[in-house]
């Protein structure tokens, strides 16, 4: 039977073993070559964009990568479903946009900062998700073809 | 076996249940909301509520882990707390930080990034709350007369909670690799060190109650810990598979992540099989049914219903759907929210000196508030999985499906009502154990 100081080593060895490598496959992921998120485009207005999203807590309703809160839209794809235009919109609005019974948080965003935040979302838009991408949000042309 | 300093142990207790009832309020302003009743959206919107509630969540999870922590070492370690006084000074800077980060989510004060919204600036007051904590744990561990394995693996889960929040606080300019070590801090505290907190108090309790030899007790206990890292850490993947990293995440977090189950079978059986060996009965019935409840509800909620949606074939549809929820739910609720109110009940008489091991308020408030939580969790399966069909399969839109499904939070939100009966009944029983007292600890012998 086992004994206590067995438990210890299995405990103590399997914890070590399996750190070791998650850290070796997270330096793998990150590797340039393994890279599916277009790391290089990432441009400053993409960075300010991600950073509003981060600063009104888009997340607390929105999902994005799958991400977030079930109570809005998922927003990966959202230019190419959307357009630009009514995302702007949106983001603009100063008072709470609600097609739908459900009002949302109304920013009145500037035009610059909903531009931002749009170059954000194409940037997302681009990422290979392997494969969630066309399950999460489908596009006009596959609604079409189904 | 009479340490005056467990005393602090209840304000830790009466903090943490205080956020608790904070944090049920906040899930019935986000339950009305789903429904179409978000009067309070120009004050609460849902995002606000939302952070509320899972921070809430955390915050008074991790405040009774710690009065866990400061009853339980000193007992273990046969040492008083090295200090009582900075103890409090723990409790209120503790209670300070976190009021202060609810607040401000209520004036766009946050980092709108799911279950880590605490802005910067108290992150790092966060991390000299917990550094204190620390110190006076791990001294006290290191003053005391005796080391035990349980005392050990509660205090190793404490110490690595508080090093992986760092990964949290670093900054990304990309939102993959935000994403990324966000679940370091997230994944690897819920299914991975929390687990040592909760198999150390779970390892307190059943030695306490059932008389089993601590050696046999505390074997298994390795075992279920080394299970827990051996699932866990690689399981992490389950998060990664849809993000934007290499598909290497979807074979390595589908198999590792299948496997966590296990860690919790292990748990349950373990729990159910020390009942049954122990010669010794406690008469404290009430801690015992939490105890054993928190077992078998997290093998259920964190590890059937997590299986449920981990392999990537599933989670290919289930991913960012209330699915997600349903399993949170239940998780939450069995493997943590039940040990803290395991520990609070077996403790409570004992600090207080009032016995009231057979409150027929006590039994209802345990059945309740699990019949309340199974209710909600279908609930939400239920909207999840109708969700799934609707929205990715057929293609539906997202608000046409929200509104097929609000039926389903109209029962949540019936659920909740009993479930929060319950703690409501939980909250009464302690509050009628009164105050800890030096007598009531001097005279457990």
């Amino acid at each position: 039977m086992l004994s206590k100081k067995q438990a210890r080593a299995f405990f103590l060895g399997g914890t070590l073993v399996t750190f070791l490598v998650f850290i070796g496959l997270t330096i793998y992921s990150f590797g340039t070559e393994q890279d599916q998120s277009n790391y290089g485009e990432i441009t400053e207005q993409v960075v300010r964009g991600k950073n509003l999203w981060e600063k009104n807590n888009c997340m607390g309703c929105h999902t994005l990568l799958g991400e977030g809160a079930y109570y809005a839209p998922e927003l990966t794809k959202v230019v190419e479903r959307r357009g630009e235009g009514y995302i702007k919109a949106v983001l603009m609005s100063p008072v709470p946009w609600s097609p739908n019974g459900r009002k949302m948080v109304a920013y009145g965003m500037t035009d610059q900062e909903a531009q931002d935040l749009v170059a954000f979302f194409e940037w997302i838009g681009k990422i290979d998700l392997n494969g969630f991408d066309r399950v999460v949000s489908p596009l006009a042309k596959d609604k079409i073809n189904n | 076996m009479k340490y005056k300093s467990q005393k602090v142990a209840y304000w830790f207790f009466a903090l943490s249940m205080l956020l608790l009832v904070l944090q049920i309020t906040y899930g019935f302003i986000m339950g009305f909301a789903r429904i179409g009743f978000d009067n309070l959206h120009e004050f609460i919107p849902f995002n606000t509520a939302r952070a509320v509630h899972t921070n809430l969540l955390v915050v008074w999870l991790l405040s009774g882990f710690m009065g866990a922590a400061y009853y339980i070492i000193p007992e273990e370690a046969q040492h008083e707390l090295v200090s009582v006084k900075l103890a409090y000074v723990q409790l209120i800077s503790l209670a300070l930080v976190g009021v202060t980060a609810i607040v401000g989510y209520h004036f766009n004060y946050w980092e709108g990034r799911k279950f880590l919204e605490i802005p910067r600036p108290l992150d790092y007051l966060v991390v000299v709350n917990v550094l204190l904590f620390l110190a006076l744990i791990l001294l006290t561990l290191y003053k005391g007369k005796r080391r035990t394995t349980t005392a050990l693996v509660l205090s190793m889960g404490l110490l690595f909670a508080a090093l992986l929040y760092l990964p949290g606080m670093l900054p990304f300019d990309s939102q993959v690799m935000d994403s990324f070590f966000r679940w370091w801090v997230v994944h690897l505290w819920v299914e991975g060190v929390w687990e040592l907190i909760m198999g150390g108090i779970l390892s307190f309790l059943l030695i306490k109650l059932t008389g089993v030899d601590r050696e046999v007790i505390e074997k298994w206990l390795y075992v279920i810990v080394g299970l827990t890292f051996l699932s866990g850490v690689l399981g992490t993947g389950h998060h990664y598979y849809y993000i934007g990293v290499n598909k290497i995440w979807l074979i390595v977090g589908g198999i590792f992540s299948a496997l966590e189950p296990l860690a919790f079978l292990a748990m349950a059986l373990f729990a159910v099989n020390m009942y049954r060996k122990g010669e010794k009965k406690h008469p404290n019935k009430i801690a015992l049914y939490w105890t054993l409840g928190a077992a078998i509800v997290s093998f259920v909620g964190a590890g059937l219903l997590g299986f449920a949606h981990t392999l990537p074939q599933t989670n290919l549809y289930t991913h960012g759907t209330l699915v997600t929820a349903m399993h949170a739910h239940l998780a939450f609720w069995g493997a943590y929210g039940m040990i803290v109110l395991a520990i609070i009940s077996y403790s409570l008489p004992q600090m207080t000196g009032r016995k009231l091991y057979e409150s027929s308020m006590g039994r209802a408030a345990f059945w309740l508030a699990n019949i309340g939580m199974v209710g909600m969790t279908v609930a939400f399966g239920v909207a999840g999985v109708a969700q799934v069909y609707l929205e990715r399969k057929f293609k539906m839109d997202f608000m046409a499906v929200q509104a097929e499904i609000s039926v389903h939070f109209v029962v949540l939100i019936l659920c909740a009502t009993l479930f929060t009966t319950g703690i409501i009944f939980y909250l009464i029983d302690f509050y009628r154990h009164g105050r800890p007292t030096d007598q009531a600890l001097e005279e457990i012998a």
